[in-house]
């Protein structure tokens, strides 16, 4: 995946045959500094909007949680983007994407950018890793834009384990899975490691950042279990959520994140089309929504308007992985394909009598592994060729056989095995130690006062809303009769 | 003195108060309430599971009124409240004995005396 572009050799070619020497021998000596600056701006505001995805989180689990808990809700993803950003710039960063073995790096701790060879790089480029050393691009943009990265994946973990955690069970699992879990696995792909080296693709993390997710929130949602009420007599219950407006909003606000989320993954923009893959990625989310409302219809006689957003979120995973290998019409194809799925595959996770408020286990999970599987039937050998992989095969219908879709599937089951062990093991350490789950009392009351001593919405609880103290409300209802007197 | 009590649709509401008013007898109170009856509850779909409702909201109004205008006011919430569907809701009448005007101190039928001072603009 993301290889360096040739475009340092055009540029030169093309300012030889213009006879511009000075523009032919910047790029003869490396990168210039407009490359750079222009890669930097795109990267950090792709960064920027992927930061922005925490609020279409928080709008997303808030609306579907109960009105208890919103405020508690909202405190999660508050400490979940402080977590990410800490432990990605002490230890994290340096797991993932500095130099070490083909398992996990090891140089760059607290983001300090001094090569193996202890020279400081006075350009402020990436240099202590053999993966991404090529990257016309200061090492502080890299770290923003994976850092949020991070932070989207913890936040996945945390909304299938909404209404009923207590908070120091978030922060703990939170510190080992942005420092150690999910860079190791980062690592593998995104820092050169051993899936790398054997032509596995995954262009801005259907596996990487979504199923890992997905599958600490199988592991979290499994130690804990559902929700009171969720079944009744084996039977699945409806806990409605509280606002499909503001889910609806989270969504739309995660679609606008995905523009910095795949387009920004190419880690620069010069040399790069950087606008194709935000057509990918919009075609697959539109056909996502469409698939969804679909199943929805088939499988409930209804337009569940919550299903509709799962829908977008599920094209939206699903493309993530293949968006830059693949043709318009094959997201087209990837997107309708999960989305027509996520209400069948909601019914299932029901019927498993697992817990996943927010639809987590479909839209990141399953959607996350056709997407990352999806390379391998869909990429072509131009996009590969283009990006200058030739270590990888296109697809299956494409001519390139299953050469391809082999490699994605061991990725992904090595992504299974070592995300979903480690995090059922640290979530049952925690269970053990500290404990995961509030009391009983505490999760009827709402996590809202019982973990953190205020209401989200308080109006709805207090004895008497709407109450003055002052009485200043009561002059002016009386100014109609105003000269009645006593 | 009489009470009217009267469960009935939301939608029902506006034009009641505004009939009741334009007859002098602007002074009531509604709440929010949930209830059953003949028009049974609903089945809500969410996410795949049903939930079937089966207290749905209704409007609770109430009126203290002079003997005399009980008939009157009786009339506008049929007329307004009416469609012909189960769900249009039920009026209670019930006896008051006595009423106090927190203001003034005043008792008795003078508390449902609309004002001077109160007559419509």
């Amino acid at each position: 995946m993301r290889q360096r572009s040739l475009h340092l050799g055009v540029l030169a070619a093309l300012a030889l045959l213009l006879g511009i020497p000075a523009l032919a021998a910047a790029a003869a000596d490396g990168p210039s500094p407009t490359d750079i600056a222009i890669n930097s701006m795109w990267v950090v505001v792709a960064a920027i909007l992927v930061l922005f995805m925490q609020a279409g989180f928080a709008m997303l689990e808030i609306g579907l949680s109960r009105m208890k808990n919103a405020g508690a809700v909202a405190g999660k993803i508050v400490i979940n983007l402080a977590i990410s950003f800490l432990m990605f710039w002490s230890i994290g960063f340096a797991i993932g994407f500095g130099d070490g073995n083909n398992f996990a790096g090891s140089a760059g701790w607290f983001l300090n950018n001094t090569d193996a060879a202890g020279d400081t790089n006075s350009l402020g480029l990436f240099d202590f890793g053999n993966a991404l050393a090529a990257y016309n691009i200061p090492v502080e943009a890299v770290f923003f834009f994976q850092a949020v990265f991070v932070a989207v994946s913890l936040a996945i973990v945390f909304g299938t384990m909404l209404d009923r955690t207590k908070f120091i069970g978030y922060i703990i699992f939170g510190v080992v899975f942005t420092g150690v879990i999910y860079p190791i696995v980062a690592h593998w792909t995104w820092g050169g490691g051993w899936l790398a080296q054997n032509g596995f693709l995954d262009f801005a993390g259907s596996s990487i950042v979504h199923l890992q997710g997905a599958l600490a929130a199988i592991a979290g949602t499994l130690i804990l279990g559902p929700r009171i009420g969720k079944f009744r007599d084996g039977k699945p219950q409806a806990i409605p959520g509280h606002s499909i407006p503001l889910a609806i909003l989270g969504v739309l606000i995660l679609w606008l994140g995905w523009m910095g989320f795949n387009p920004g993954s190419f880690l620069g923009a010069v040399g790069y089309n950087f606008a194709d893959i935000a057509i990918n990625t919009n075609l697959s989310a539109a056909a996502g929504v469409i698939g969804a409302t679909i199943g929805s219809l088939v499988m409930f006689r209804t337009l569940d308007v919550s299903q509709m957003g799962n829908g977008a979120i599920a094209g939206l995973v699903a493309i993530t992985a293949p968006v830059a290998f693949v043709d318009p019409w094959a997201a087209v194809v990837i997107g309708f394909v999960v989305g027509l799925l996520v209400p069948a595959l909601v019914v299932l996770v029901d019927k498993l009598k697992v817990d996943d408020p927010i639809g987590c286990i479909p839209v990141h999970g399953v959607a996350g592994v056709l997407g990352t599987l999806a390379v391998g039937l869909f990429a072509t050998r131009e996009r590969l060729d283009a990006l200058g992989l030739s270590g990888s095969s296109a697809g299956i219908f494409n001519g390139g056989g299953g050469q391809q879709l082999w490699v994605q599937f061991y990725g992904v089951a090595a992504t299974i095995a070592f995300t979903f062990t480690c995090s059922f093991a640290l979530f049952a350490i925690i269970k053990y130690t500290v404990g995961l789950r509030v009391s009983e009392d505490d999760e009827l009351a709402g996590l809202d006062i019982s973990e953190h001593g205020m209401y989200g919405y308080p109006e709805q609880f207090i004895e008497v809303p709407g109450a003055f103290p002052e009485s200043g409300l009561s002059g002016a209802t009386q100014s109609t009769t105003a000269t009645s007197s006593q | 003195m009489k009470k009217i009590e009267a469960f009935i649709r939301h939608e029902a509401f506006d034009e009641i108060r505004d009939k009741l008013a334009a007859m002098g007898l602007p002074s009531m109170s509604i709440s929010e309430v949930k209830g059953s009856g003949r028009q049974g509850g609903y089945t809500e779909s969410y996410r795949g599971a049903k939930t079937t409702i089966f207290m749905r909201p209704k409007l609770k109004l109430e009126v203290v009124l002079d003997d005399s205008d009980v008939e009157l006011a009786v009339d506008v919430i049929l007329e307004c409240a009416h469609t012909g569907e189960p769900g249009d809701g039920k009026i209670f009448i019930i006896p008051v004995d006595d009423a106090v005007r927190v203001r003034t101190g005043e008792r008795g039928d003078i508390v449902l005396a609309p004002h001077q001072e109160d007559t419509p603009a």
